[in-house]
């Protein structure tokens, strides 16, 4: 027992101190935040303000675009063809918006001139500005008090709400999906990241020859099972220090922007009036935010740390094995296929039992341990029957210990079996050793 | 006294093929014990039972008179033919880590090693990647790693390949001072000189079965030839030579060397008698086995298995 702990000492700490897991760790969180923070960050950054000449001959929309900081509307008269020119010598950031002839009742013909492609937002925004006055003079000419059909605003919002033993709760589905498929998505990733870690791992012992010196002090078992928990720990201390230091990233990189994003928002509502309100009902009533407090993120997080654990360990047991048996990485390829099969399918699959998370197919991959892993933890937001977790989690547990004696006997046989090159047959034969 | 190592019939099989077959090999304490036989005979896998890396199809090993449990791995040093060491690891961890996985205190571990690095004079190695070492140099380091824990059974596979001469001396010293010390040696090696040199018993497998197994005298004098040389002054006169010679008259660069094949019943003291009468003798010898004549005699005889 005490050599085991050896290993894994061994194990986690030859792996902590390598540069390529600090840089991973550190790398790791500012890409994360990258992703959520730089798209805000450079809008914010992007405030050079565009001027629109606006050139309309329709007369009905000129006074009714709005300026805002990025965007100003100057009313202009004259022929197009002079304004073009004009635009030519104007330089950067100008641009020209055409309005064709139009009584309010057709589509009027509409061209923005400019130096290089205006961005979609603009275009959107302008879009959608021209498509309000048009209603509003349309329902004008119908009749119709454009004030009275703002009023007329029905505002249907379906509530669901999970009914169990448990009593009422207040459903969330769409919060469900994303942090069941995160998850899984997650315990995808680690099962590759670490399990083909403990592969080389093993590979690397074998062609050193450091095993046969190792394993005339220690059972070739301890070694095997003190690499899988060694670089298990690996894992997790990344994860963990993932989560922290995400947290800190988008927490202080949050509170520098939150003054500036708030003002951001207003203009980006002043635009589209219509789509604001979308978002703000989002975002508001019934929004992903809110749905995400009725998940239980603590029961989600413990069954996460289970599923990871379990997974990788079945997973990485196999890898193990590969390492063992092979001599080099182009032999290790023909042995990951069966091993990588179930679980990129598992990942593939993963977007339809999302849609249907109670199906029989759901049922199945998540009780099997090969898939499980992947499926029960995309399935766990949406609060699956227990008897069918427990299920789950007892034949992963019985899954992992099944694949790590296999691996055990592959093992022991591969790692002192040099320059042959094995086939399926003879690692059945291994087995019964 | 108890062997240190006794195996008894043991049996390996690797699937229908037979990699040892009935060999029992008894290692007195503190022999120099030469493990022979040629490339698959056997010899490695008779090393992976003892030192508990594989177990035995059949048969027993016992330790110091009792059978061999988990907790002698302490006990037996190996170094294997195949040498290894972690690339990307520190001499000195490396080594700590070895020792520690053989049952030492980290404390412990550090002092003895500590002494070994005074020793063999690699103090400033203790902080070098093994991948910056040379062959030689890494050698020495695996050598360190495998008595580091003061063993009383050491096993060496090759262990003076891919030295240098003059360091292959410093192991050899090394390897019989532990012997003096009370550590028995168990050599497994092609190399006839070192056999011949250092080996106070041995065995020689073949084929996955013993075939010679003894002290290194014993075994001589089973393998004697009885041919004597005879080196004198002046050629002997063969035409009234009452002995049938096997080789005649030789000139050498100040004699003449004749040989003679007795057989049983004959004394080379009368031969001795009978040369002196017909040449002056400059020497006389019995011409002994070398132990890579044995070898070669030995393997070459037997019949290809059926």
């Amino acid at each position: 027992m005490n050599k085991i702990l050896l290993i894994i000492e061994r194990e986690f700490l030859s792996r902590v101190k390598k540069k390529s897991f600090l840089i991973m760790t550190v790398l790791g969180p500012i890409l994360f935040a990258g992703i959520t923070i730089i798209p805000t960050w450079l809008a914010m950054r992007d405030s050079t303000q565009t001027t629109v000449s606006v050139l309309d001959k329709s007369g009905l929309f000129a006074k009714r675009l709005k300026s805002n900081k990025e965007t100003v509307f100057v009313s202009i008269d004259g022929s197009e063809d002079k304004a073009k020119q004009n635009l030519m010598k104007a330089g950067e950031h100008q641009m020209l918006l055409v309005i064709g002839e139009t009584n309010g009742n057709t589509s009027p013909d509409i061209r923005i001139f400019s130096e290089s492609n205006p961005s979609l937002d603009l275009v959107h925004s302008i879009e959608g500005q021209i498509n309000s006055e048009l209603k509003n003079v349309q329902l004008k000419s119908s009749g119709i008090d454009p004030a009275l059909v703002e009023k007329i605003k029905p505002d249907v919002d379906i509530k669901t709400t999970v009914l169990n033993d448990e009593g009422e709760k207040e459903g969330s589905s769409a919060a469900a999906t994303i942090v069941g498929f995160g998850a899984g998505f997650l315990i995808y990733i680690f099962i590759f990241l670490y399990g083909s870690q403990v592969m080389t791992g093993v590979m690397e012992e074998k062609t050193n020859r450091v095993v046969e010196v190792i394993i005339s002090s220690v059972r070739p078992f301890e070694l095997m099972l003190g690499k899988i928990v060694g670089v298990a720990m690996v894992g997790l201390a990344q994860f963990l220090l993932w989560m922290i230091l995400s947290y800190g990233i988008t927490t202080v990189a949050g509170t520098i922007m939150a003054s500036q994003t708030g003002k951001q928002q207003t203009i980006e509502v002043a635009g589209d009036p219509e789509a604001s309100k979308e978002m703000k009902k989002k975002m508001g009533k019934s929004g992903i935010l809110k749905e995400l407090q009725n998940v239980n993120l603590v029961s989600v997080v413990m069954y996460f740390m289970f599923y990871f654990l379990g997974g990788y360990l079945l997973y990485s047991a196999m890898f193990a094995a590969v390492g063992a048996a092979v001599d080099n990485q182009q032999d290790a390829q023909q042995f990951m296929l069966p091993i990588t099969i179930p679980i990129i399918g598992a990942i593939v699959m993963a977007q339809f039992i999302i849609k249907d998370p109670n199906s029989n197919l759901a049922f199945w991959m998540s009780v099997i341990p090969f898939t499980s892993p992947i499926i029960m933890m995309i399935r766990i937001p949406f609060e699956p029957p227990f008897w069918q977790i427990l299920l789950s989690m007892v034949s992963l547990i019985l899954g992992f210990l099944g694949t790590t004696w296999m691996a055990g006997k592959i093992y022991r046989v591969g790692i002192l079996m040099y320059g042959k090159k094995v086939s399926y047959k003879e690692l059945w034969k291994w087995m019964r050793y | 006294m108890t062997p240190i190592i006794q195996t008894q019939n043991l049996v390996k099989r690797y699937g229908t093929y037979t990699a040892l077959d009935q060999v029992s090999v008894s290692i007195p304490k503190g022999s120099i014990f030469g493990l022979l036989g040629p490339n698959g005979a056997g010899k490695t896998s008779l090393i992976r039972i003892i030192t508990q890396i594989t177990a035995p199809d059949e048969g027993t090993v016992l330790f110091d008179g009792k059978p061999l449990v988990p907790a002698d791995v302490a006990r037996i040093g190996y170094l294997p033919e195949e040498r290894g060491l972690y690339k990307k690891a520190k001499v000195g961890e490396q080594l700590l880590y070895f020792a520690q996985l053989k049952g030492m205190s980290k404390a412990e571990a550090l002092e003895k090693t500590k002494k070994w690095f005074i020793r063999l004079d690699i103090k400033d190695w203790w902080n070098k990647n093994v991948e910056e070492l040379s062959k030689g140099m890494a050698q020495k380091v695996q050598f360190v790693a495998t008595v580091l824990h003061e063993p009383s059974f050491i096993i060496l596979d090759e262990p003076f390949s891919g030295f240098d001469p003059v360091n292959s001396d410093v192991i050899r010293d090394e390897i019989l001072r532990l012997h003096d010390q009370g550590s028995t040696i168990l050599f497994s090696t092609h190399r006839m000189d070192t056999v011949e040199e250092l080996c106070s018993h041995v065995v020689l497998i073949d084929k996955a079965k013993k075939v010679l197994d003894g002290s290194t005298k014993d075994i001589r004098n089973q393998f004697k030839t009885h041919r004597y040389s005879v080196e004198t002054k002046e050629p002997i006169n063969f035409s009234e030579f009452p002995w049938q010679p096997e080789t005649m008259n030789i000139e050498k660069e100040e004699c003449y060397a004749s040989s003679f094949k007795l057989v049983d019943g004959q004394s080379p003291n009368e031969l001795v008698a009978d040369v002196i009468q017909n040449a002056e003798i400059l020497g006389f010898r019995e011409e002994m086995p070398s132990f890579h004549d044995i070898f070669v005699q030995v393997v070459s005889r037997e019949p290809e298995a059926v």
